[in-house]
């Protein structure tokens, strides 16, 4: 493989990890307080149209960022609302969430099919960036991108080292338990729902702002799925939830430059590549070991039936 | 119910529901329906549309014409077979969210066999064919099946990830190896000889598929309740645990319960290729997984509550065609109103459940 290849795949792998990794990050805080959001396909794609609509009206991504960020924490409380106000099945909820959000998005988006946006603009690393030519592009890329090691961090940091994250896991591993110790269970729930909202939003708003610049329906292609995958491939930390990100996102990339070299591969073979990667990772590394599942989960995942 | 009046200090309402339970039910469930046509008003309102014009349309063009009733016959039928691919393996208390995929898997194995046989007598074709979509399907289903079974990985994301790789390789196959020469710009397969293709009833488009369907769903509601398998189903879906103690094999019914579900899924991806497009294209699905999915759930899982919620989303989704062309509405107004619909209900059931 040639330089400019590697170096292609490099950058594109980067530039698609946010739209997965933060969505990771979203669920792995909704599960880390017992609550399995299958919905994020649905959040991301508000937080994309959102996102979007915004970036074009009003020219700035960064604004089209934060208002898809906000409008996924607001679409997100609408599973709380269920999930928590109601008791409702938590995974067919999330299917639901997913639908409506799919659709809701398309009615939002019908208006911006076809327009085109500057984006988020590339921030340079000083130095790196003036390194010779196929490497100059791996080390120009958009702030969520050289966000996603301090943010991973900074989560860990929030889950692990601070009271409400204890509060939160607590709840994520005994309800019950939780309200006896006089944890209000409930709020923490929802404030967990919002924070992974804001994110799912997010990764969707990255999405459209910074890597496809254009609107198209559906198009997170699974990548809210991908990521419910890469939070078992994760144990649940955010931090190991990069690798995760990057592996998915590199399958992406490798398919990618493969087309554009034109491998004889069918280009349809090369997009299934990353579901196959994710599911064979999780196969490999991703068996869940008993101490590191939340408890609380064990309980969605049995007796779904009803 | 009574909660809502004592909270609004009508104690007489309270008590008048309390003595009334079945009536207090059907009261809520009258209630949420409310709920679920005013949403479908609200939506048609934003677009600065007359509902009572497009309700007019929608009756005019579904259930009062002969045409409309066909319409809806031919919508609900693989709506029926990929509800009853989610309500199967739902009643052992797994999720399968691979109706889709398992629908794409299905009609790439039937079309396999109309591609590779094509000499055979109808007689002979179309069984293979439909063992080829059930094959499919149930390989694809049965996959996830095993994951779980084995404790690897939870269906729920197998499936899912699944129904990307099944749309996937369709397209691969039909811009592939299986590409009609002879069509220059759309990628499809070449056209099913006529032997493969499910003949319908008299002239109209309405495929005997149907049938097939409705049988297998009073055929499993019948294995469901006076059978010995059905009592095992029965066990697992209330308690799995005690039903593993007592000796049933859970994860073998897990593997069948997916191959079987996954088998009905492909068999509607074969209906759709034999008795309706006569070639393998990426369109071979719209959505009908994902629909059956909801369909399931706003069943409750109860084979004899599929039909009359596949009748109903096979009217919404011929509606939202319908208002689609005259109204000029786009055609995610369905979308939108199928998942608030699971909501409500999922809601109404809910509600029940904690009283």
């Amino acid at each position: 493989m040639s330089a400019a290849a590697l170096a292609s795949i490099v950058a594109i792998t980067l530039a698609l990890t946010p739209s997965v990794l933060y969505a990771t990050f979203g669920e792995i805080v909704g599960q880390r307080a017992g609550i399995v959001n299958l919905g994020i396909e649905g959040v991301m794609l508000i937080g994309a149209s959102v996102g979007f609509a915004v970036g074009v009206v009003t020219g700035n991504s960064y604004l089209g960022l934060l208002a898809g960020a906000v409008a996924g924490v607001v679409f997100n409380l609408l599973l709380a609302m269920l999930v928590i106000g109601r008791g409702t099945n938590q995974l067919a909820s999330g299917f639901a969430l997913y639908f409506l959000g799919g659709g809701i998005s398309m009615l939002i988006g019908a208006k911006y099919i076809g327009r085109n946006l500057g984006g988020l603009a590339q921030i340079s690393i000083p130095g790196l960036s003036g390194l010779p030519s196929p490497w100059d592009q791996i080390f120009r890329q958009d702030v969520l991108v050289w966000l996603m090691v301090p943010i991973a961090f900074a989560l860990w940091w929030l889950l692990f080292r601070t009271r409400w994250g204890l509060k939160l896991r607590a709840v994520g591993e005994d309800k019950n338990f939780s309200f006896a110790a006089g944890v209000h269970t409930r709020r923490v729930q929802c404030q967990a729902l919002a924070v992974a909202g804001g994110l799912y939003g997010l990764a969707g708003a990255e999405l459209v702002l910074a890597y496809t610049k254009t609107w198209q329906d559906w198009g997170t292609a699974g990548r809210g799925f991908v990521a419910i995958a890469i939070v078992i491939l994760a144990l649940w930390h955010p931090v190991r939830a990069i690798f995760g990100a990057l592996l998915f996102s590199a399958a992406v990339a490798v398919g990618i430059q493969l087309q554009a070299q034109g491998s004889p591969i069918s280009p349809f073979i090369l997009d299934m590549l990353p579901y196959v990667v994710t599911i064979a990772i999780v196969l490999i590394w991703g068996r869940p070991k008993a101490f590191t599942v939340p408890a609380g989960l064990r309980e969605v995942f049995a007796g779904t039936s009803k | 119910m009574s909660a809502i009046a004592a909270a609004v200090g009508i104690d007489a309402l309270g008590s008048w529901f309390d003595r009334h339970p079945r009536l207090t039910t059907a009261l809520r469930w009258l209630g949420w329906a409310t709920v679920g046509v005013l949403a479908y008003v609200v939506l048609i309102l934003l677009y600065g549309k007359s509902p009572l014009h497009a309700f007019h349309e929608i009756w005019a063009n579904t259930l009062s014409s002969r045409y409309g009733l066909q319409d809806v016959a031919v919508r609900m039928t693989p709506l029926l077979f990929a509800a009853l691919a989610v309500t199967i393996p739902a009643r052992i208390g797994q999720v399968n969210v691979g109706g889709e995929g398992q629908i794409f898997a299905g009609g790439a194995g039937a079309a396999w066999v109309a591609l590779t046989f094509t000499s055979w007598p109808a007689w002979l074709l179309l069984p293979a064919m439909a063992l080829g979509g059930m094959l499919g399907g149930g390989i694809w289903a049965g996959i996830a099946g095993f994951l779980k079974a084995r404790g690897w990985l939870s269906e729920v994301f197998s499936t899912v990830l699944m129904n990307y790789i099944a749309i996937l390789a369709v397209s691969a196959l039909v811009f592939g190896p299986w590409r009609d020469p002879t069509s220059s710009n759309y990628p499809q397969s070449r056209e099913l000889v006529h032997a493969a293709r499910l003949p319908h009833l008299g002239a109209s488009r309405v495929d005997i598929t149907i049938f097939a369907a409705l049988g297998l769903i009073v055929a499993f509601d019948w294995l469901l309740h006076r059978t010995r398998w059905g009592l095992e189903i029965r066990a697992i879906g209330g308690n799995p645990y005690a039903a593993l103690r007592n000796g049933i094999p859970v994860s073998r019914y897990i593997i069948v319960a997916m191959f079987v579900g996954g088998a009905l899924a492909g068999l509607a991806g074969m209906g759709q290729l034999s008795a309706l497009q006569f070639r393998l294209n990426p369109g071979l699905s719209a959505s009908f997984g994902y629909m059956g999915f909801l369909i399931s759930w706003l069943a409750g899982h109860n084979p004899r509550l599929i039909v009359p919620m596949a009748f109903l989303l096979a009217v919404l989704a011929s509606s939202g065609d319908i208002l689609q062309i005259s109204q000029g509405l786009p055609s995610a107004i369905v979308t939108v109103l199928s998942a608030t619909l699971m909501m409500i209900v999922l809601l109404a059931r809910a509600g029940r459940r904690a009283t």
